[in-house]
């Protein structure tokens, strides 16, 4: 029984530590999904020696780099290059081609993290010799996460998985020529990071702020619960052109959402929706 | 009153899930959660087959998914799989964890959070670890635990972990575990006799 009533209170402190940060920092994780959530804050009880969610209010209260840990927390993901190589795929065979019949082109990451999925966008990019033309905006709300996307270094040790992620989704060239070999570590090409501007922006409370013709999220709604998810669907329709693109996770959909009406579905299984003209 | 069946396979799950899920009768009272390791490029062959098997009906989990009785959902390849307390499905891409994903320690943790005495954990065949901590917590939380006998497991590491870390319930024979989880004391609480298992 004590284990029972210790996990009813568990939830109860979990509202308090997000009241705290939204009333605190401005940040709202109210309306995340709480599985997930729950599970990364009992992690940082255990790693921060504490006995209870409960001791994490103060902390986060007063504390702004224990803050700064409990948002490093929420935002690992588990990113990689090319990750899905048939959805970059797709994107280079379909996409792309109505990309080419615009001058300029503006792409919006969403939830970059560390900034994986960017690069293998541009590289994509400058193959199909749309780059020169392009503006990616990167972004996401941890800073820390953003550090690591602007420098694109990354452990060597990945890149027999990416090099061949690389090849699945239709590479041209050899992915060793767009980086660089170091210490154990691999640096992105500057040629690449020329197009890309990194950028803090907080799904959760941010504008839109550019006109897009392609958006990239996957993986983040499915941290959301549905009101979240229509806040932020609803940011994408408004950032984009007519016929923009957008593209999520491949469990990610907008059949439920309340912008479903300004869509319509250019790739089902790969995720891909296109902003309707007229709605 | 029994609410869910939460059930962890790896290694030799194939055969396992064949021999279980399609002898559930129709209307079966619980929810079943199912994680069974696999590569993440993995097809939805599993689900299909043990769909086409069975009389309850098998499907991949959907996110907010409404959980309910005589469905059997299954973690899809490359997602943690977890419960939220309002008993919809939720999915993440959080790092693995033993290293799976999805993980069935995730899975149990989240679901023994949800329905705490009204749940069942059940680890089967595999060859790791995963899975241990999580039937802990389906008991710490009130909840009743059963590992397949490790003599009828392909792979016997999964069910022997289980069983030296968590005090089980009850521990089966493949061939005996669905005809156990249809008795009719699966569906009272209050009836159940907890069996412990000789040392």
């Amino acid at each position: 029984m004590l284990g029972m009533k210790l996990e009813d209170m568990q939830e109860f402190e979990i509202d308090l530590l997000l009241e705290a940060i939204y009333f605190r920092y401005g940040y709202d994780f109210r309306d995340y999904s709480k599985a997930s959530l729950e599970r990364r804050v009992l992690h940082r009880v255990q790693q921060s020696n504490l006995n209870s969610i409960s001791e994490m209010v103060p902390r986060v209260m007063h504390d702004t780099e224990f803050f700064e840990l409990f948002l490093r927390d929420m935002s690992v993901t588990v990113t990689e290059m090319f990750r899905d190589p048939k959805v970059f795929h797709k994107l280079r065979q379909e996409v792309f081609t109505q990309l080419k019949t615009y001058s300029r082109v503006n792409i919006w990451h969403a939830g970059c993290a560390t900034g994986e999925e960017v690069y293998s966008m541009a590289i994509m990019l400058k193959e199909e010799g749309l780059l020169d033309r392009t503006r990616i905006y990167a972004t996401d709300y941890n800073n820390h996460s953003l550090d690591i996307a602007k420098k694109g270094i990354y452990p060597v040790e990945k890149m027999k998985l990416y090099t061949e992620s690389y090849i699945a989704a239709g590479g041209k060239a050899s992915f060793a020529d767009y980086y660089l070999a170091k210490f154990g570590s691999v640096k992105m090409a500057e040629s690449l990071k020329e197009h890309i501007t990194f950028a803090n922006h907080n799904l959760m409370k941010d504008q839109p702020f550019a006109e897009m013709h392609l958006i990239v999220c996957r993986n983040v709604l499915i941290y959301f619960n549905a009101k979240l998810q229509d806040r932020v669907l609803t940011l994408f329709k408004d950032s984009l052109i007519a016929r923009g693109f957008l593209l999520l996770g491949d469990k990610e959909t907008l059949d439920f959402s309340e912008v479903k009406s300004y869509f319509e579905t250019f790739n089902k299984k790969e995720r891909i929706y296109r902003r309707l003209m007229h709605v | 009153m029994f609410e869910a069946l939460v059930v962890g396979v790896s290694a030799g799950g194939l055969r396992a899930l064949t021999e279980i899920l399609p002898k559930l009768p129709k209307g079966y009272p619980l929810a079943i959660l199912i994680v069974q390791h696999r590569h993440r490029d993995s097809d939805n062959f599993l689900t299909e087959h043990l769909n086409e098997l069975s009389s309850v009906c098998v499907k991949e989990a959907e996110l907010r998914e409404a959980i309910l009785p005589a469905h059997v959902y299954i973690a899809p390849a490359g997602y943690h799989l977890l419960v939220e307390r309002d008993k919809t499905l939720s999915l993440s891409i959080d790092p693995p964890v033993n290293f799976s994903i999805p993980s069935i320690d995730v899975l149990f943790q989240s679901a023994a959070t949800c329905y705490k005495n009204r749940l069942v954990g059940l680890i089967l065949t595999g060859a790791n670890s995963d899975g241990s901590q999580g039937l802990k917590f389906v008991k710490d939380y009130g909840g009743f635990a059963i590992v397949q006998a490790p003599n009828t497991a392909e792979v016997d590491v999964m069910p022997r972990a289980a069983i030296d870390l968590v005090d089980v319930d009850k521990v089966v024979p493949l061939e005996e575990l669905a005809a156990f989880l249809t008795q009719a004391r699966f569906k009272q609480n209050s009836t159940v006799v907890r069996e412990k298992l000789d040392e």
